[in-house]
């Protein structure tokens, strides 16, 4: 099967990820815009990591025969830094037209304070001025009430919610998002947002309408093959293929391909090109490498 | 070669090969010298309207390209590769140092696209003696694409780099499989700490057990010593066709008595200018498959 992640943050990770997640079947992965464990100080770092997105990682995906896309935005987090804010948005418009930029996001709520608030609508308004997607990060910390104010602003600014993906969903609040005509993202990640059984079991009761999986792999705990994984265990436990497909790859691909800069050509027939370039002149791959392959362990994720 | 022969010569390509989509939007981009933030964005729009299709240059264009400036090669380009290269040489500026400071916001902010593009274009590009420190920074790259875009084929590290930032060039091709016989100027640049680099090199490999490419030897070849000539024969031995003929081609190079005498015991002959370039090309475009 091939696998779509629409959520992950590869900066962080390392080439051993790229090797699993191509042999368990992601042919392309988006990457939000987001922080770095702890704030930046400087809209100098910003510039080099919007960059970093759209040139070196997207190279380094490609040797593994990943597509790499991303979404640019001012993470919630860091919009509390208003000078830094201020600076930072300045530099948004010359990223977010990239080839490959496909929505606008990270952004949203995380404290749900004045400041995030002020920088969440701007980007809602850039958004529908370059016409993206827009990648909607929910707060942790009174999240229903954070998710439901983050579709309500949307809507204010007039955006359509089929533009919309509203991320790390719970079984709380799906159905607000579901009903609102938004899309509803679930990050499988462990111990904080969802588990693989939980995910299985709201497909079974919402079905594959408007949702789809991501893994938000980062620099925490996390499972770059969150993906591959949940849809092993759905197939398992008696979910139709069609279904599974749509969670893992169809519906993030019809979310984020609104943006018209991704394709699913550019990894159907990118292959034999991709390949010339794989293996020769890089700095990361070495010659006679065999890859890793992940022992056949648990695909529960909890 | 001027500014405005480059201009025409792209317009004139890409009048032909441009969907009639994109012939409308860069006539409109065309029209007016275009602001700052509107060259950014413009910049980052083209394959929107240009599509990404390799041009289907003939003989005889690029031939023209030659004589645009010595050494320019648009094989293989794109259509958002050509336009985009357009677009910078219509940058509006009042000095150099304006033209500079546009040109690295478009460096500094590139996607890996646009960074090809923008290595590719600096043959073409005014003012070229300050985009010196830019290239050699290009050459530090681990991404592929990037670095072919400036390494071959591209005219301006032959002609601008100093000799260091040229033999890391150089260098940096060997250690990452790059086709050297691509390389622009690649006789004519030849030196002797280049090659005592690559004989250097050249041990490591073998120390560890692996092969290098035979091309290496087309770099060596002038500058063999007594003390270098056990490696050209440890080639000869090579079972390896290619690596032979590149030892035999490298001893035919060199001025020593003793690789002469190597030379005549492996049954070669001298062989000078064209012809000698000419097997170097055969031996590189056979090394990589």
């Amino acid at each position: 099967m091939r696998y779509i992640d629409p959520h992950v943050h590869m900066t962080s990770r390392t080439t051993d990820d790229y090797e699993a997640m191509r042999q368990a079947g992601v042919v392309a992965i988006i990457e939000p815009a987001f922080w770095m464990g702890q704030p930046r100080t400087q809209v100098g770092t910003f510039q080099d990591y919007y960059s970093h997105l759209i040139g070196f990682e997207r190279f380094r995906a490609s040797q593994f025969g990943i597509k790499h896309y991303c979404t640019i935005g001012l993470n919630s987090k860091e919009a509390n830094n208003e000078a830094l804010a201020e600076e930072v948005m300045e530099l948004l418009p010359l990223f977010v037209s990239k080839e490959g930029v496909v929505g606008v996001g990270e952004i949203g709520y995380d404290d749900q304070t004045a400041a995030e608030d002020k920088y969440y609508r701007l980007q809602l308004e850039l958004a529908k001025e370059v016409n993206l997607p827009v990648q909607i990060h929910t707060p942790h910390r009174d999240k229903k009430k954070g998710t439901l104010r983050s579709m309500e602003v949307a809507l204010e600014h007039g955006l359509d919610p089929g533009m919309v993906i509203v991320d790390h969903n719970n079984e709380e609040t799906v159905q607000d998002v579901l009903d609102r005509g938004f899309w509803a993202a679930f990050t499988i990640y462990p111990h904080t947002k969802m588990g693989n059984e939980r995910m299985v079991e709201v497909v079974k009761h919402y079905g594959p309408e408007r949702i789809f999986i991501n893994s938000a792999a980062d620099w925490g705990i996390s499972d770059p093959l969150a993906v591959p994984k949940t849809a092993q265990l759905m197939l398992e436990r008696g979910l139709p293929l069609d279904t599974v497909e749509r969670v893992t790859y169809r519906n993030a691909l019809a979310a984020f391909g609104q943006s018209g800069q991704m394709p699913e050509t550019d990894w159907l027939t990118a292959a034999a090109i991709d390949q010339s370039m794989k293996f020769s002149g890089n700095s990361i791959l070495r010659g006679g490498q065999t890859p890793k392959v992940e022992a056949a362990d648990t695909r529960i994720i909890r | 070669m001027t500014d405005k022969h480059s201009q025409d010569y792209l317009v004139a390509v890409l009048t032909l090969h441009l969907p009639e989509r994109g012939q409308v939007w860069l006539r409109t981009q065309l029209e007016n010298p275009l602001p700052e933030k509107a060259l950014y964005l413009a910049f980052s729009l083209v394959p929107r309207f240009t599509g990404k299709h390799p041009l289907p240059l003939t003989g005889s264009q690029l031939q023209e390209a030659g004589q645009l400036r010595l050494g320019f090669n648009p094989e293989g380009w794109t259509a958002d590769q050509a336009t985009r290269t357009l677009l910078l040489l219509r940058v509006a500026h009042q000095s150099p140092a304006e033209y500079s400071a546009v040109i690295n916001r478009l460096f500094k902010t590139a996607d890996l696209n646009e960074l090809a593009a923008l290595y590719a274009a600096l043959p073409l590009l005014p003012y070229p003696e300050t985009h010196v420190l830019r290239a050699a920074e290009g050459v530090r790259t681990t991404m592929t694409s990037v670095f072919d875009a400036i390494a071959l084929g591209n005219p301006y590290p032959y002609d601008y780099l100093p000799q260091e930032a040229w033999n890391q060039l150089v260098l940096k091709a060997v250690f990452n499989a790059r086709p050297l016989y691509r390389i622009y100027g690649l006789d004519q640049r030849r030196n002797e700490p280049l090659a005592h680099m690559l004989l250097d090199y050249a041990h490591e490999r073998w120390a560890a057990g692996r092969t290098l490419t035979p091309e290496v030897w087309r770099l060596v070849g002038p500058y063999l010593t007594a003390d270098s000539l056990p490696d050209v024969r440890r080639l000869l031995h090579s079972d390896d066709a290619l690596q032979v003929q590149a030892g035999t081609l490298a001893l035919a190079e060199s001025r020593l008595p003793a690789a002469l005498a190597l030379l005549s015991e492996a049954s070669g002959t001298q062989v000078v200018g064209q012809e000698r370039a000419a097997r170097w090309e055969r031996i590189g475009a056979q090394a990589y498959g």
